[in-house]
């Protein structure tokens, strides 16, 4: 069938160019190593902390540390994989190959983003148990209450972030312009948003910070309006009006 | 066959094709003629489907082009031979096409084998040169092994070697039945492939006709005459009522194909001939008179002439 057949094509396009394999085995690379390190120097202060610290010592998402730069890699993947067609050119010859541009959009986001769950989830697991033999005595196991929720959900979100810089990337089509407004959003703005008093309680509306609240094990007393699949659920629906966005600019816009 | 019915491309004020009406017939090679930013590459983009036209329609056997199944296999493009991702390899380059159109994989080393890229197939595109882009770009517009045929600019770039080669594809693909669209700024270029030929100036359409009868209508011909007794030649001429101009070097120009008649009169009046030939202007001049016409006319067509838009001719077909 004829989605069977793009499917095929964008896995062809996607294993067939080095950037898939750097941008991905750094975001792997850098969310586990940081996570460890993190992870490691929080078992060395843990008994110098404060005691409200460590009360809300939240083991798992220490060794889920590492995403925040780790994503930074996840964004690039996103990018370059739309973005790609447009900056060589190819986006001509893969539109007259496949002028059903919905098919076309649809399956190089759906290959790309199987791919992205793939490693997210990998690297979601291998985090936490590396983050949690770093952590030793204070570390969380896997059967504890909201653990393994926490885990499938680090996955989710690495897959999450790459989709959405798929559809950003479909609308802005410029590699550059979209690495340009995405890395400093998700490394620095979000974050700025996010823990200033003004812009707080919109700030964790924002994709990464509604979507990471997934990863937390033990609550914080923050006030924060939605749980766990709430935030997540609110990072989707940024990912599907990226993703529309996207599709809208491909669909009336000339290739 | 490949139909536009009345297309347009307008680009806010610019209008880039206007209303052009034409058929593109299988069996033969059809040149697609027009100085640089004349419209081709937007007008192919259209049959495409990859740019929407401002109105108008362009059908491919009586459908549009994204109502083709597999589309690959009933049209085969090349529009642009750097339209490739650098990092991807040849082979690579080819399969993904393939799949996406449910094209066998054996199919890829083939077309591979007829442009002649099969060494470099693992290679990365990125360190082809222009003419092996160009051959990529080729093998990718076979793949299908379509009934439809268009090529851009194919022989920009390519060395002798690789012009030659690309003539007899093109007039092979014809043979075969296939509709074979190609476009080309250069008149002389498509004297030796096209059988027929569509002109386009400003995006309008200048001619639609056979190569046959455009280098009838349009090569200006003339007979140039040398003789050592030139002054009772001019007033014999003169006395039959034909005009001469100077040609420069002692000799003689005649507009118009009349070397018999000049032979028999100079034969009853004694006159000795050293030259006496029938000459053609050049289909390169015939290209440039009739394009710069349409240019001329749409300088005057305005109540005012508009200032020049500077640049407009390099920012691309």
């Amino acid at each position: 069938m004829a989605a069977a057949q793009v499917i095929r094509s964008e896995w062809t396009k996607i294993r067939s160019v080095a950037s898939t394999v750097w941008t991905l085995s750094l975001a792997v690379v850098v969310t586990i190593a940081l996570g460890m390190l993190i992870s490691a120097l929080s078992r060395n202060q843990f008994d110098s902390m404060p005691v409200q610290d460590r009360l809300s010592f939240d083991p798992t998402y220490v060794s889920f540390a590492g995403m925040s730069l780790g994503q930074l890699a996840m964004i690039v993947f996103g990018v370059l994989v739309v973005s790609n067609e447009y900056s060589t050119g190819m986006i001509r010859v893969s539109l007259a190959a496949v002028p059903q541009r919905a098919a076309f959009l649809f399956g190089k986001i759906a290959v790309a983003g199987a791919l992205a769950l793939a490693v997210g989830m990998a690297t979601s697991f291998a985090a936490f148990f590396l983050g949690q033999a770093m952590l030793g005595p204070h570390g969380a196991r896997i059967g504890d209450p909201g653990v393994l929720r926490a885990v499938l959900g680090g996955g989710l979100y690495m897959t999450l972030i790459a989709m959405f810089s798929m559809g950003v990337a479909a609308m802005l089509r410029s590699p550059m312009l979209s690495l340009g407004i995405l890395m400093p959003f998700f490394f620095l703005i979000s974050n700025i948003l996010g823990n200033v008093d003004a812009t707080k309680k919109l700030g964790r509306f924002l994709p990464d910070q509604a979507g990471s609240r997934i990863m937390q094990v033990v609550p914080r007393a923050d006030g924060t309006p939605y749980g766990p699949w709430g935030g997540l659920g609110i990072m989707v629906l940024w990912v599907i009006a990226a993703l529309a966005g996207g599709y809208a600019v491909l669909k009336n816009r000339d290739a | 066959m490949i139909e536009l019915e009345g297309l347009t491309k307008r680009y806010g004020e610019k209008v880039a094709v206007d209303g052009l009406t034409f058929a593109v017939r299988p069996g033969m090679v059809t040149g697609f003629l027009g100085p640089n930013g004349a419209g081709k590459s937007t007008t192919m983009r259209m049959v495409l489907g990859l740019d929407h036209p401002t109105a108008g329609d362009v059908r491919i056997d009586g459908r549009h082009y994204r109502q083709l199944k597999d589309p690959l296999t009933y049209v085969g493009a090349l529009l642009d031979a750097k339209a490739v991702h650098g990092g991807r390899s040849a082979y690579n380059h080819l399969l993904c096409l393939a799949q996406s159109n449910g094209i066998p994989r054996a199919r890829v080393a083939q077309v591979l084998d007829t442009v002649g890229l099969t060494a470099v197939a693992r290679k990365k595109a990125k360190g082809f040169s222009y003419g092996m882009g160009q051959r990529l770009g080729i093998a990718a517009a076979l793949l299908g092994d379509p009934r439809i045929l268009m090529f851009d600019e194919p022989v920009n770039g390519l060395d002798p070697e690789g012009i030659h080669w690309i003539r007899n594809l093109m007039k092979s693909l014809a043979a075969q039945g296939r509709t074979v669209f190609v476009s080309s700024h250069l008149m002389s270029e498509m004297a030796l492939t096209a059988d027929h030929l569509v002109v386009i100036g400003q995006g309008r359409l200048l001619a639609d006709t056979s190569m046959a009868d455009f280098i009838r209508e349009n090569s200006r011909s003339c007979v140039r005459i040398r003789s050592p007794q030139r002054e009772r030649l001019l007033d014999v001429l003169h006395d039959d009522g034909i005009t001469v101009v100077e040609a420069g070097g002692g000799a003689l120009e005649v507009a118009g194909g009349k070397a018999e008649r000049i032979g028999e009169l100079a034969a009853r009046n004694g006159i000795v001939l050293h030259e006496l030939s029938p000459r053609h202007a050049s289909l390169e001049e015939a290209f440039m008179q009739l394009t710069a016409q349409a240019v001329e006319y749409h300088a005057h067509a305005g109540p005012e002439p508009a200032p020049r838009d500077w640049g407009a001719g390099w920012k691309g077909a």
